[in-house]
């Protein structure tokens, strides 16, 4: 061991071209590539990762990720292999594949890899040494940008899906000419309560709204600093020409909007949705009428 | 930059077309302040639609001229303030109290007709 130390240190080594250590290594493992596939599929279907695939599948994605994975180690660039990290976190997140798969499978091809490399070069245990210094930090950079690749692709999906449930979260509804309804359930925090204004804003310039009915029967409590966006909001739209009617507030909430000491006489508020409704086609001019027998569902 | 005012009927309008100085918003109250009772106005629409900023003394001096008009015999109406400015100046605390408001002119002007209704100076816009 000693005497291999004096023979090649880490500087000297590195003195070696690099270059050429990877274009030998990119030779071999150009040359091995099927029998290092095989072995590489074997050992993903023995440490049960990709479950979720079928072994056709797995073999196919892992002979482009071979290829894909050489190629890296050959240009000694990685845009390609980022792509078709992306590429391949979109086809396999919706079928449940998790991180630690993807990075297992990734880790397992290095050492497939190093292992054959140990094996070509077990008689010259100084080029051993010299192969790995070249090709351990590029293995390294690859499997690092594959996983990266598949988080950010996770992140991504998580953030539209999040977005996806705030746009549900506060519908505009328009009921009549002019008139909107924002019913609105669960708990409002700091971040909903600027989407809620916004959305109310620009629904009633969109939509040419003169009353809006702000429907908060599902919502259980708010804070002040909520109860405080409320209100302006309220204000805001007053300022757009629009009346807001606030319906269903509850006990707790109440007692917030007198705690913090709302100007009650701003905020125009009806007991539930329905006598919001009414209250806001009085405010239109409409006259709801009955003009015949309710009708019966048919037979 | 002047504001123009327009005749319509027995309403002025006067349409905010850029961003306004201090000295831009004196000259608008007082032009308007004038004009109301030159011709016998029944009815000032200010249109803000261009703003995308209002300040304090926007606020102040929009609220000025709605309440010198007033006195004056004729209504305002302030129209066209845009969602995000209409926030920022709840935000600041920057409500135009006892103001009218409405979403655009066509809405200012049916503010106005329901406003003046029953005299002889009523304007009918077409929907």
């Amino acid at each position: 061991m000693s005497d291999v130390k004096e023979l090649a240190t880490p500087t000297e080594r590195r003195l070696e071209s690099t270059a050429s250590l990877l274009r030998e290594l990119v030779a071999h493992l150009t040359q091995q590539r099927a029998q290092l596939r095989e072995e590489w599929a074997q050992l993903i279907t023995e440490a049960k990762l990709l479950t979720a695939m079928t072994k056709e599948e797995i073999f196919a994605e892992a002979t482009s990720v071979y290829d894909n994975y050489v190629e890296a180690l050959e240009t000694g660039t990685y845009e390609a292999l980022q792509a078709y990290a992306r590429n391949l976190s979109e086809r396999i997140i919706p079928r449940g594949v998790e991180t630690h798969e993807v990075v297992g499978i990734v880790l397992l091809l290095r050492d497939v890899l190093a292992r054959s490399l140990f094996g070509k070069h077990r008689d010259d245990f100084n080029k051993l040494n010299r192969i790995l210094d070249a090709y351990e930090p590029a293995a390294n950079r690859i499997a690092i940008t594959v996983a990266v690749g598949f988080v950010q692709e996770r992140e991504r999906i998580i953030r539209e899906q999040q977005e996806a449930i705030r746009e549900l979260s506060t519908p505009v509804l328009q009921v009549r000419e002019r008139l909107l309804i924002l019913p609105i359930i669960g708990v409002i925090d700091p971040q909903r309560a600027r989407q809620l204004t916004e959305q109310l804003l620009r629904g009633i310039r969109t939509n040419r709204a003169k009353v809006v009915v702000l429907d908060i029967t599902g919502v259980p409590y708010i804070d002040s600093a909520v109860a405080n966006h409320l209100v302006q909001t309220v204000e805001a739209a007053r300022l757009l020409g629009a009346i807001v009617i606030v319906t269903g507030l509850s006990p707790e909430i109440a007692q917030t909007l007198v705690n913090i000491g709302v100007d009650l006489g701003k905020m125009n508020t009806v007991g539930d949705l329905q006598g919001g409704i009414e209250e806001a086609e009085r405010l239109l001019g409409y006259r709801v009428v009955l003009t015949q027998e309710p009708a019966t569902p048919p037979a | 930059m002047q504001v123009p005012i327009l005749k319509q009927g027995a309403y002025l309008i006067a349409t905010v077309q850029s961003a306004l100085t201090d000295e831009d918003l004196r000259q608008l109250r007082d032009a308007l302040v004038g004009q109301v009772s030159k011709v016998r106005a029944r009815g000032v629409i200010v249109d803000v639609t261009a703003l995308d900023v209002i300040d304090s003394f926007a606020t102040r001096t929009l609220r000025d001229v709605a309440h010198m008009i007033r006195l004056r015999g004729a209504e305002t109406v302030i129209v066209g303030i845009q969602p995000e400015v209409a926030f920022s100046m709840v935000k600041l605390g920057l409500s135009l109290e006892g103001v009218a408001t409405a979403l655009d002119l066509e809405e200012g002007l049916a503010y106005l007709n329901r406003k003046v209704k029953g005299t002889d100076h009523e304007v009918r816009t077409h929907r």
